[in-house]
């Protein structure tokens, strides 16, 4: 077997995996988000289905593929089937940047081959990021108008504005990281945090990051598309059966991805620091690097659902006021503290 | 060198395909009994008055294009973010000629903030 196509074959036998995963992670998340609202509610959450509730996820898909798929007639047809798409694509597309553990080398048929834990080692890495994430937004607004609901077409608008609004800081945060790192390349990023993690080193632009990242993933304080008390649903109102559920899919693999890229640019990515000091076999060491990555990106979601019950939703122009007002000019500030820090200390 | 994008190929035909067979597949399986009042926008009950799509705050156009202006200035700055520790062996240079662009950036951004486009009633 030639080793172009060997590498082919175990690219595609990677995206699969780690995709499906990422879709079973999805399916957990839906669980893990209702047990843990139960939790801090005083409440028990879902506990009939299987042990414990620990099969209403199964349930859920079940009862959202036989649900009856309601076209209202006021629809424009073509919009309103290609939205969901449109939504869940790019978020499926961004977890593919993100690294998950060392390279390791092996010897398969003959040929010497290096396996990356991660989808794809660009070199253009974050950017690939920031461009297909910006992608989610059209899926919304695409949504909201095809709808040709004053709920969905206000939801659609919103949430445009907000996410093309914090985009910017978002952005801007990560120039700072990108100036420690000299590299776009994740892999790099991560590599660099060997003995400083850049949270650390980037106090303010972690701050800026993550909230940047929460309304990037329309989550709680910033869930102004959908606020249900104003907006039924938002973009998603006339939405039922699996269409609705493409929606919370592709909001579910934002939230991992965005939890894993705080984890990579911010925490050490797959980094344990001391571990080479135990010097321990390489394929342990590895193990535990990949588990270490998945132990705080779950950290990081479950600060996500934390914080989704600990803070109220902002009003709209609060928002803006927020996104424009205050990150715009605390990220440029970052930047040159970083680059004045870089230069003179 | 493009040899490095072609996982990102598979990648978007993997979404692609979930995506299609989700759809798809809810499309065939789940049923479908048309009823005048499904066919109805839902409007909390109350029935309908206009189109939905009418005349929307010009805020969300001023937004959009202090998006695409701000943005551009994100995406000049990335290739000079990944250069910078290479051309401080040169001296200070890079971080000052940064410091004046932010500096008539930031003039600019003062003037939206004075003429209001920040400004959500």
């Amino acid at each position: 077997m030639s080793l172009e196509l060997l590498t082919i074959l175990i690219n595609a036998l990677k995206v699969v995996v780690v995709i499906s995963l990422v879709l079973v992670t999805v399916m957990i998340l839906t669980l893990m988000e209702r047990k843990i609202s139960g939790w801090i509610q005083n409440r028990y959450g879902p506990n009939r289905v299987g042990w414990g509730g620990i099969l209403q996820p199964v349930a859920d898909g079940v009862k959202f593929f036989t649900k009856e798929d309601v076209i209202p007639g006021h629809v424009d047809r073509f919009l309103y089937f290609m939205a969901p798409a449109i939504a869940l694509v790019p978020a499926l597309m961004t977890f593919a940047i993100v690294p998950f553990g060392d390279q390791m080398n092996f010897f398969l048929f003959g040929h010497e081959i290096t396996l990356q834990f991660q989808l794809v080692d660009l070199n253009v890495g974050i950017l690939y990021f920031v461009s297909i994430a910006s992608l989610g937004v059209y899926g919304l607004i695409v949504g909201g108008f095809g709808s040709n609901n004053k709920y969905s077409m206000l939801g659609g608008l919103r949430s445009s504005a907000q996410m093309i609004s914090y985009e910017i800081p978002m952005g801007l945060a990560i120039i700072a990281v990108v100036m420690l790192s000299g590299s776009l390349r994740l892999n790099d990023v991560v590599m660099e945090q060997a003995g400083l993690w850049n949270v650390v080193r980037q106090p303010l632009g972690f701050i800026i990051f993550v909230v940047a990242a929460f309304a990037e993933t329309n989550r709680l304080p910033f869930d102004l598309p959908e606020a249900e008390q104003e907006l039924v649903g938002g973009y998603h109102t006339e939405y039922s059966s699996m269409k609705f559920s493409s929606f919370m899919i592709a909001e579910y693999s934002n939230l991992i991805t965005s939890s894993a890229l705080i984890t990579t640019l911010y925490f050490g990515g797959w980094q344990v620091p001391g571990l080479e000091l135990l010097s321990l076999p390489i394929w342990l060491e590895q193990v535990l690097q990949i588990l270490a990555f998945l132990v705080k990106t779950a950290f990081f979601i479950f600060l996500y659902m934390w914080v989704r019950w600990t803070f109220p939703r902002f009003r709209y122009d609060q928002l803006m006021n927020l996104g424009w007002k205050s990150m715009l000019p605390l990220a440029l500030l970052n930047i040159v503290l970083t680059g004045a820090w870089i230069a003179y200390f | 060198m493009l040899s490095q994008y072609l996982p990102v190929l598979i990648v978007l035909a993997f979404a692609l395909v979930v995506a299609g067979a989700i759809l798809f597949l809810s499309h065939v399986v789940s049923p479908r009994i048309k009823d005048a009042v499904k066919q109805q926008v839902y409007e909390s009950g109350i029935n309908p008055q206009m189109d939905a799509r009418l005349r929307y705050p010009i805020r969300f156009y001023v937004v959009a294009m202090m998006f695409v202006l701000f943005d551009i200035e994100v995406i000049f700055m990335y290739p000079w973010a990944v250069v910078y520790n290479q051309f401080l062996s040169q001296g200070a240079f890079i971080f000052w000629e940064m410091v004046v662009f932010l500096g008539i950036l930031f003039a600019g951004y003062l003037y939206l903030w004075k003429r209001g486009a920040f400004q959500w009633e």
